[in-house]
């Protein structure tokens, strides 16, 4: 295992009122799951990943853009709608699972409902 | 008041978020939630679904971390199963364990769910007779899975989750609804012969209108399931998904009003006015703007706004519980997403999809629309249940011509 494999990711997420919170994740878990396990407020994750919901919308840092695979059909769908508008770094964060060692900054919007 | 010791009896998705949701509003006091099961809050969703493919395990599933208890001095107690309560007026009180455990109590949270009903009909209790609703029972029933024959008696939702994952596992499915259409209490009849017919060239077979009359077994296990009609259904393993019973039996014991559940106002305020019930063991008023009815909501949802309003009630800056509710339900290939609460007699429009197996069926009363529901159509979704949140209409007579996108019509 080399030494990257051994870090834990860390999401940087930023609340709409500028409030950042740092949280060492666990890879494999998303950026999502990471949010609501640690009381980040502004994420719901109702549905727990399952593309369902479309209430764990975030503004992804665009520095991170290319380390995520691409919005899937489902998400361009649900983000096109979602209750606060979308931008072109909108991404559901169920959908951005962390590997180790990975940094990622996000914004939370202002509303998820 | 925000001080003080605030117990949370039951650590399920409500007990969850109202621990979460009640610190984040600056309750300083001490804080225990005490669940029955022996894991952390976790999502049941997967329970029907990712835990039976064997795709998930246990510890993915919680709700939050170690480290968020820890760090939130929230006190999580399991394996306890608290049995009686002591109400002394003005909300305090002591609760009482099956362990003889006890603890005494400023302000009380009841989020005590439901459990699954249960047949009682002969050789209901045969080895190989199921139900699903906690980790425990999922556990069984992954394990069971591997038999020729399942029938599943109740076309719900968890019962078609079900149904759909042990299709395509290669289990020869039946499903026995009594009811005239399947998922009969939360869809239209439109939708759900639509979701009959998916489930069917899935290779489950569909029973409607029909009750089952016995269990039959050999040596203790089930081997079969008869019907009234006289067909005889052979099963390795049946799932029994009938509907949930609120536990509100501690509220009952403890002299507070229930009525198929505790009786809550739209503050979460039981009848004594200091306790508060949420999530699935709550009668609470229709949350829906506009609404005047009492209802039941058995959904991640309800647990999750109704807990978040609760919370505010705790913190003496009581918002009432308003919103609009919302279900999905992922079966097999099917994305089912509900957004609103339609009744009965509510019209529907049908919207076909631009492609087979997507479709959105819009309920109106009169002109005024009240829910979507839909299939493998999300951005309908999101766009019906924004529109709801909002107040704003979606015309009728527009939503008729189909090819024009529903987030065009949204006035």
């Amino acid at each position: 295992m080399t030494k990257e494999n051994t870090i834990v990711p860390k999401v940087f997420y930023t609340q709409s009122d500028g409030i950042e919170r740092v949280v060492e994740a666990e890879a494999g878990d998303s950026v999502m799951q990471t949010a609501v396990r640690n009381g980040v407020p502004g994420i719901l994750g109702q549905c727990g990943g399952s593309l369902s919901c479309a209430t764990c919308h975030v503004f992804l840092d665009e520095r991170h853009a290319d380390d995520f695979p691409p919005v899937g059909e489902d998400e361009d769908d649900m983000l096109d709608v979602a209750a606060t508008d979308r931008e072109d770094n909108s991404r559901l964060s169920c959908q951005l699972v962390l590997a180790p060692g990975q940094e990622v900054h996000v914004t939370i919007p202002e509303t998820q409902l | 008041m925000s001080t003080g010791h605030l117990l949370v009896v039951g650590a399920g998705q409500a007990g969850a978020q109202v621990v979460s949701s009640v610190r984040e509003l600056g309750w300083d006091g001490s804080i225990t939630l005490v669940g029955q099961e022996p894991h952390a809050p976790y999502s049941r969703p997967p329970l029907s679904k990712a835990v039976l493919r064997g795709e998930t395990t246990p510890e993915s599933l919680v709700l939050r971390s170690t480290a968020f208890y820890r760090d939130q001095h929230v006190d999580l107690v399991l394996d306890e199963r608290v049995t009686r309560l002591e109400l002394s007026g003005e909300g305090a009180g002591t609760a009482v364990a099956a362990s003889g455990r006890s603890w005494l109590f400023d302000r009380l949270v009841l989020a005590t769910g439901a459990e699954p009903r249960r047949l009682d009909l002969e050789g209901a209790d045969l080895d190989g007779v199921v139900v699903l609703r906690d980790l425990a029972d999922a556990e069984v029933l992954a394990r069971r899975l591997d038999v020729a024959d399942l029938v599943v008696v109740g076309g719900g939702f968890i019962g078609l989750e079900v149904a759909a994952t042990a299709a395509a596992a290669g289990v020869r499915v039946t499903v026995v609804e009594a009811g005239p259409s399947l998922m009969g209490r939360v869809v239209s009849p439109v939708t759900a012969e639509l979701v009959r017919a998916a489930h069917q060239d899935a290779g489950v077979r569909v029973l409607t209108g029909v009750r089952p009359l016995r269990f039959r077994g050999e040596r203790g296990s089930v081997t079969a399931v008869e019907l009234a009609d006289g067909t005889r259904l052979p099963a390795g393993l049946v799932l029994v998904g009938v509907g949930a019973r609120p536990r509100d039996d501690l509220a009952r014991g403890a002299g507070l009003h229930c009525d198929g559940g505790v009786v809550v106002d739209a503050f979460s305020r039981a009848s004594d006015g200091h306790t508060l019930a949420v999530g699935d063991c709550a009668d609470l008023p229709d949350p829906t703007p506009g609404s005047d009815r009492r209802l039941r909501l058995e959904s991640v949802d309800n647990a999750v706004e109704q807990a978040k309003a609760a919370a505010t009630t705790l913190v003496g800056d009581p918002r009432p519980y308003t919103g609009v509710p919302w279900f999905w339900s992922d079966q097999g290939s099917l994305k089912i997403q509900i957004a609103g609460l339609a009744h009965p007699g509510d019209e529907v429009v049908l919207r076909p999809g631009e492609r087979p197996g997507r479709f959105t069926a819009l309920r109106y009363r009169g002109d005024r629309l009240t829910a979507a529901e839909c299939v493998n159509a999300p951005a309908d979704f999101m766009v019906v249940r924004k529109a709801l949140a909002q107040g704003r209409e979606v015309s009728r007579d527009a939503a008729a011509i189909i090819g024009v996108p529903l987030k065009r019509l949204v006035a």
